[in-house]
């Protein structure tokens, strides 16, 4: 294996660019797919249960044991149960991004001050409705910056799961580590591991659009 | 002295007869209120919390008529607040019945009341995230009322609550400053022109400027709408200010008297109801009585070059006595027309005579 070269890496982008796009297209995909799953999924647990103590914690912990698992070893559990490919890795990255979601709507629609939860009660307004049109809203920038941290965290993980056989940037450094000692073995690791830090980064920065155009603007510091 | 020429006194006054040692001023205020409010009842109301023994309110019984404005006083933690709340049913009673013009509002669903009872809390309780012409829209929407109806509506309260609708019904709460909100705060319980308004410490958090300009404000307003209001606060002179009738309450809900504020400074029932008074009952009560409806002498009496109007109180008019040292001091009219003056001695008189349910008095 040779060592650093920036000439051989800038030749190696210049040739494979259409393949290094594909991966971080696919990359974006899984984590924003499972992203989506589970938001509509933490949300809906967190309505269902910020108002239990029981509820709660029994989804809090649930979420927050998942995370714990090493994401090889969920990956791996996965593959007799959904095969190789997309479904794991989409499943995986989704229970992963609960423990976030989850804790942060819990945490923004208990935050919603007694005086406003009493004066839309009084004002005739039903139980779902306080939910739903009053804490749900306010609640929203707490429940969006749980979804930032979820993507920061899947982002990392998808690479994982070109272990099983999953789309996205990982394909890259696993094809350079197993193939160390081979001429582009380091430009593979490189590009998957840079790719998928640019990638973070872009998409934090896509986090701060979405928070300032999905808030409303009366909550805006 | 009690021929009933006295209260159309203005030609004694301004050419009449000079010889009369008392007199009125020309104007007769006619207190005819516009009344869109409702009919209260409360029967042997009780709240008995968990399995505590001891109620928060116990057996409270009371009657409120059309358009008055009830104030109840008491100190914290009296059951005043918990007593106002089971109106709306924010607090379901253990026992006993509540009626708003007849109907029970223990059998009607409590969502569906509490849209025709107007809410106004302390911390106001604005949502930050809507604008402060949807959060008045949230009741006219929950009725469906037609978008227009509901702008329409909206404008309308805003100017009531003398807020700009140009300038503020785009702005969001946090926008506003303390007073701005609780105006909006009224206005958003008025929306759907509720018969009956409940407040809680409505004014209590703003400081004391912005608080008195809320009262005479409120004051006018209410004077024009004529709801039934049931008002808590703790602060005595806000509530001889305010109310029609104030009900002091001691532990429990325990109502101790429940009559005129003026009925209440000048005959307190009992020693409890004497130490929420304070000191200064008599310029407390001073303060309730406008020289118009006072027995004042001729204008030729008046000395100096001071003079109130006659839409000032008694109050007034012993502080500028006090304060110049004059023996009597002019009144004038709307014009500014000294019509008439006033003594020490007659405001003392006011004071003596006010006996028999506020009726004006007479000096003999």
């Amino acid at each position: 294996m040779t060592g650093f070269d920036l000439p051989g890496l800038l030749a190696f982008w210049g040739k494979r660019y259409d393949d290094i796009l594909q991966l971080v297209g696919q990359h974006l995909l899984v984590v924003a797919v499972a992203l989506l799953l589970a938001t509509a999924i933490g949300v809906g647990v967190g309505l269902l249960v910020w108002n239990s103590p029981v509820g709660r914690s029994l989804a809090v912990t649930s979420a927050a044991v998942i995370l714990t698992i090493p994401s090889l070893a969920l990956l791996a559990a996965m593959i007799p149960l959904f095969g190789l490919g997309w479904v794991p890795t989409l499943i995986g990255l989704t229970l992963y991004s609960l423990l976030p979601i989850i804790r942060n709507t819990v945490v923004g629609l208990r935050e919603v001050s007694p005086a406003i939860m009493e004066a839309a009660t009084g004002m005739g307004l039903s139980r779902g409705a306080v939910l739903l049109r009053i804490q749900l809203p306010m609640a929203w920038p707490v429940i969006v910056t749980g979804v930032r941290v979820a993507a920061q965290l899947t982002i990392g993980i998808a690479a994982i799961g070109a272990y099983v056989g999953g789309p996205g940037l990982g394909q890259m450094i696993f094809q350079g580590l197993s193939s160390l000692g081979s001429k582009n073995a380091l430009n593979y690791a490189l590009t998957g591991t840079l790719g998928v830090i640019v990638l973070a980064l872009i998409v934090d920065g896509l986090f701060t659009l979405i928070t300032k155009t999905t808030t409303s603007k009366g909550l805006r510091a | 002295m009690t021929d009933s020429t006295a209260d159309t006194g203005a030609s004694r006054v301004l050419g009449g007869r000079p010889t009369e040692a008392t007199i009125r001023t020309t104007t007769t205020i006619t207190t005819v209120k516009n009344t869109s409010g409702a009919h209260i009842e409360l029967k042997n109301v009780n709240k008995v919390y968990g399995e505590q023994t001891v109620p928060a309110v116990e057996n409270f019984s009371m009657d409120v008529e059309p358009g008055e404005l009830i104030m109840f006083v008491g100190p914290s933690g009296c059951g005043k607040t918990t007593t106002m709340k089971m109106i709306n049913r924010i607090i379901e009673p253990t026992s006993g019945s509540i009626t708003v013009d007849g109907r029970d509002v223990l059998s009607l669903n409590p969502n569906e009341l509490r849209r025709h009872i107007g809410y106004v809390i302390q911390q106001i309780g604005l949502f930050p995230h809507m604008t402060i012409a949807e959060n008045i829209s949230v009741v006219p929407k929950l009725l469906g009322w037609s978008k227009e109806k509901t702008r329409n509506r909206v404008d309308e309260l805003l100017s009531v609550v003398q807020l700009d609708p140009k300038t503020f019904a785009g702005r969001y709460p946090k926008q506003l400053s303390g007073g701005q909100q609780q105006r909006v705060g009224v206005a958003r319980a008025l929306a759907a022109d509720p018969p009956v308004m409940l407040m809680d410490e409505p004014f209590g958090a703003t400081d004391p400027i912005t608080r008195e300009k809320l009262q005479v404000e409120f004051l006018r307003l209410q004077e024009s709408i004529g709801k039934t209001i049931i008002f808590v606060t703790h602060d005595f002179d806000e509530a001889v200010r305010l109310g029609d009738r104030i009900a002091v309450l001691s532990d429990r809900s325990k109502i101790e008297q429940f009559d005129t504020p003026a009925n209440i400074l000048r005959a307190p029932a009992n020693d409890y109801v004497a130490s929420f008074i304070g000191h200064g009952a008599a310029l407390k009560r001073l303060a309730l009585i406008p020289l118009y409806d006072a027995l004042l002498g001729r204008a030729t009496d008046a000395r100096g070059t001071a003079s109130l109007s006659e839409t000032d109180s008694l109050r007034d008019a012993l502080d500028l006595l006090v304060l110049t040292g004059l023996p009597a001091i002019g009144v004038t009219d709307a014009s500014g027309k000294v019509v008439a003056s006033v003594t020490v001695d007659q405001i003392s008189a006011e004071l003596g005579d006010d006996a028999g349910a506020g009726a004006p008095g007479v000096l003999s």
